[in-house]
């Protein structure tokens, strides 16, 4: 088997080359395109299914997380007769695209999703729509029905670029084979330049088993799609000048960082450094600045600190470097940093003024704008203000004296922010990697495990997905082989995508998943509790699965930690355990996520624990916000 | 979102993009989601070699709203320029209507009589009707149909504004 797939996959390559040296030719005719062979006389040609996968490996995909169904079949049957591309079978659409985002987030690559018409197009869209509030890259190639048959309702046939159209950066039905290279390269393009998104190509079965001419990607060259990268040079002289004047700067860095690669992390360090400032993470940001960094004053927003909230809401510039002021961030907008001017950095130019008015916009790539705002500080010797900086600073440390991450660690029952707490300590000096699902136990992770690089940290941020991480963690897995893979779960969130189990056994992959089992839907329960009066309506799981037999029965390894005494044990026991290992952390069902604004609520108001709850109630207005 | 106060503004914006399938759903897509008017909206191929269709619309907003939308529908993939005419200078409008008039006796003289001051063409008549074509600007139509109202107006059909720059620059 495995000398057949070597033999066909340097068909595969010497075929690669010969259609290199062919010079581009127009496509032959539109007959190409009704399934029937085209004119043999012009050379090489090749099947849509080849054309797919040849494009994918030269736009450098290496591996493709997928589910076979009736309208992909050419391209599975193309995919069994090549050894270059590789194929990992989920068990649901969904865990597809979360593992391209997975692989993506982690990589800087582009993740790629092949999935099967009508219900396999269907069940990729909540991935889509994670992606496309990340702004991950991913491909998704959906299978379809053919040409003659769309619009007949014909089976597993769903308008695919219709129900996409809204949670996809662009998408594509490809009606004829002539078509399909030229696609396929634009789809990669689009999806990795500018703000990142996923990108949907429908294929119709008779495309795929058509043949016709392929092209690279270097002959192919996008219509219209050109974004902004580079700044405004003016733009840039006139924040230089408003970072010279600030007496009380701050940074506020998001995913944009991330996306602009390690070395727009690497200029943010040394931009916050030159300008002396505090500088605060988004939740999608967290890594872009080192943790351990005295400048670096946490995670901002709903769950953010108090000393990066207030520092927020008491500057007097704000540099936002690729964040978009979500509402979890700016909490009520007429409180939103009242005297501040504000400077946005963001690639997108309808990110810009969309929710919070700004005094300079600049559109462009963030590590972009970060070295020319270097250069441009340099060139006028910059120097920080130091008697400003330290009364700001002085401040600054008067918050955070307040320690508003303290928790109270007494007694056997585990809290759930000391298990990530020493989840974090027993795995910081490793080559480890991060992804949540949604809830409590994402917010406790982003306030206690501290990343210190960027890449490292996956989650769900804009579309809140219970289920993403794990089917994440999966595709971080198969990027980095030998690296430590931990979902940080809560229990609701892993049953919704817990059929992945059996892809990771499959693959040997050895993902960990940390359970912070407080039986409830926590973050849900957390908000009936302060805002709806103690009424606990559907938001308690009962009889959950016994995860330690789950895994078992899923030929993984299952381990429980009952009390707060044996977590780091069992925590290391998890780490050194070869393969996909469940750890079931049974954690305080009662524990609330702090610091809290509360929906409505302006960043000064701020929940820091237990003691503060009964002071104010929710306003009416802040009911109403999500 | 705290309540703004600012004052809402009509505007006409001019969309050149792809004629592709699928782009003025995207486009009719990205005003109903994010929740924007569409007052009106024409669309057609304005350039069959480089397959490109021009759409016009009309809308209405503050004016952040307003800059958002063109912000968004310049990040639609196959958009190739998005123009503010409104904003950006001058520019003519017009609007094509066709109206149609059922009735006989004094009324289809009246009629008849107004749509000469108008300077509407009969393209379609009976003993029994006549359909007036006029082209203006929106609100001139809108004086003239009110005006048929009384006369026997039965149907009316309209294309939406389509608007273009004065000068010789392009889009």
């Amino acid at each position: 088997m495995s000398k057949n797939h070597k033999a066909a996959s340097q068909k595969v390559a010497s075929r690669k080359t010969a259609s290199r040296k062919a010079p581009a030719r127009k496509a032959p005719g539109r007959k190409a395109g009704n399934g029937k062979a085209a004119p043999a006389s012009v050379g090489r040609q090749f099947t849509g299914s080849e054309i797919v996968i040849k494009a994918l490996l030269d736009q450098g995909v290496e591996v493709v997380f997928g589910y076979p169904g009736g309208a992909v079949l050419p391209i599975y049957d193309a995919l069994f007769q090549q050894n270059a591309l590789r194929h990992i079978l989920v068990r649901h659409e969904q865990g597809a695209v979360h593992a391209a985002e997975g692989y993506a987030r982690s990589t800087g690559k582009i993740g790629a999703v092949l999935v099967t018409s009508g219900p396999g197009a269907t069940n990729a869209v909540t991935g889509l729509t994670d992606a496309l509030m990340d702004s991950i890259p991913v491909i998704c190639l959906t299978g379809q029905v053919p040409t003659h048959l769309i619009g007949n309702d014909a089976f597993q046939e769903a308008d695919t670029t219709g129900i996409t159209r809204p949670c996809t950066k662009h998408n594509y039905l490809v009606k004829s084979i002539q078509d399909l290279p030229r696609i396929m390269h634009e789809a990669v393009y689009v999806a990795t330049h500018g703000r990142p998104g996923p990108v949907v190509v429908d294929l119709p079965k008779d495309v795929l088993q058509a043949k016709g001419d392929y092209l690279p990607p270097s002959e192919i060259k996008h219509r219209s799609y050109r974004p902004q990268v580079k700044p405004e040079a003016s733009e840039i002289e006139r924040a230089a000048a408003m970072i010279a004047k600030a007496k009380k700067p701050i940074v506020y860095a998001g995913g944009g960082v991330i996306n602009a690669g390690p070395k727009a992390s690497k200029l943010l360090s040394q931009f916050v450094h030159m300008i002396g400032a505090p500088c605060t993470n988004t939740l999608m940001g967290l890594g872009a600045f080192p943790a351990s960094d005295p400048q670096f004053i946490g995670m901002l927003g709903m769950h953010g600190t108090y000393e990066a909230n207030l520092a927020m809401h008491g500057c007097d510039l704000m540099i936002n470097v690729g964040a978009r002021f979500d509402d979890r961030v700016t909490g009520k907008l007429s409180e939103f940093s009242p005297d501040s001017k504000k400077i946005h950095i963001d690639i997108d130019p309808s990110s810009i003024n969309k929710n919070v008015v700004v005094d300079l916009p600049i559109v462009g790539d963030a590590g972009q704008v970060l070295a020319a705002l270097i250069k441009a500080l340099k060139a006028q010797s910059f120097r920080i203000d130091g008697k400003a900086q330290k009364a700001w600073w002085a401040q600054i440390d008067k918050w955070r004296a307040r320690d508003c991450l303290r928790y109270r660690q007494n007694g056997k029952v585990i809290k759930p922010q000391y298990a990530i707490e020493r989840l974090y300590e027993l795995t910081k000096d490793r080559d480890c990697y991060i992804t949540t699902e949604v809830g409590q136990h994402q917010m406790w992770a982003a306030q206690f495990y501290k990343f210190e690089d960027p890449n490292r940290w996956m989650t769900s941020g804009g579309l809140g997905t219970m289920g993403y991480g794990f089917p994440s963690a999966m595709g971080v897995q198969v990027a980095h082989p030998d690296s430590l893979v931990i979902d940080i779960a809560g229990e609701a969130s892993f049953l919704m995508n817990i059929q992945e189990l059996s892809t990771i056994v499959q693959y040997r992959l050895p993902v960990k998943v940390f359970i912070v089992n407080n039986r409830w839907m926590g973050m849900v329960r957390q908000w009936q509790e302060l805002l709806h009066g103690e009424r606990y309506s559907e938001s308690y799981m009962d009889s959950l699965p016994d995860f330690v037999r789950l895994a078992e029965a899923f030929g993984a390894t299952g381990l429980r930690a009952e009390t707060a005494a044996e977590v780091d044990d069992k925590i290391m026991q998890m780490i050194e355990t070869d393969g996909p290992v469940l750890l079931d952390c049974c954690v305080d069902q009662s524990e609330n996520c702090f610091p809290m604004i509360p929906s409505g609520a302006a960043h000064w108001d701020m929940l820091l624990g237990p003691e503060d709850q009964a002071q104010q109630p929710v306003s009416e207005e802040g009911m109403v916000l999500v | 979102m705290a309540p703004r106060q600012e004052q809402s503004e009509t505007r006409i914006i001019a969309v050149l993009v792809d004629n592709e399938p699928g782009v003025l759903a995207r486009v009719i897509g990205l005003f109903s989601g994010r929740g924007y008017n569409i007052e009106s909206l024409t669309v057609t191929e304005v350039d069959p070699t480089e397959h490109q269709s021009r759409i016009t619309i009309v809308t209405s907003g503050t004016p952040q709203i307003l800059e958002q939308i063109k912000a968004q529908l310049s990040r639609l993939v196959p958009v190739h320029k998005v123009s503010d005419l409104t904003r950006e200078g001058d520019y003519v409008e017009r609007e094509l209507a066709l109206v149609k008039v059922s009735g006989k006796g004094n009324k289809r003289v009246e009629a008849l009589r107004i749509a000469d001051i108008f300077r509407a063409r009969a393209v379609d008549s009976s003993h029994g009707h006549f359909t007036f074509e006029m082209t203006g600007k929106s609100d001139k139509l809108d004086v003239f149909i009110e005006l048929m109202r009384p006369l026997g107006l039965v149907d009316v059909s309209r294309t939406g504004v389509v608007a273009i720059a004065r000068g010789p620059a392009a889009l």
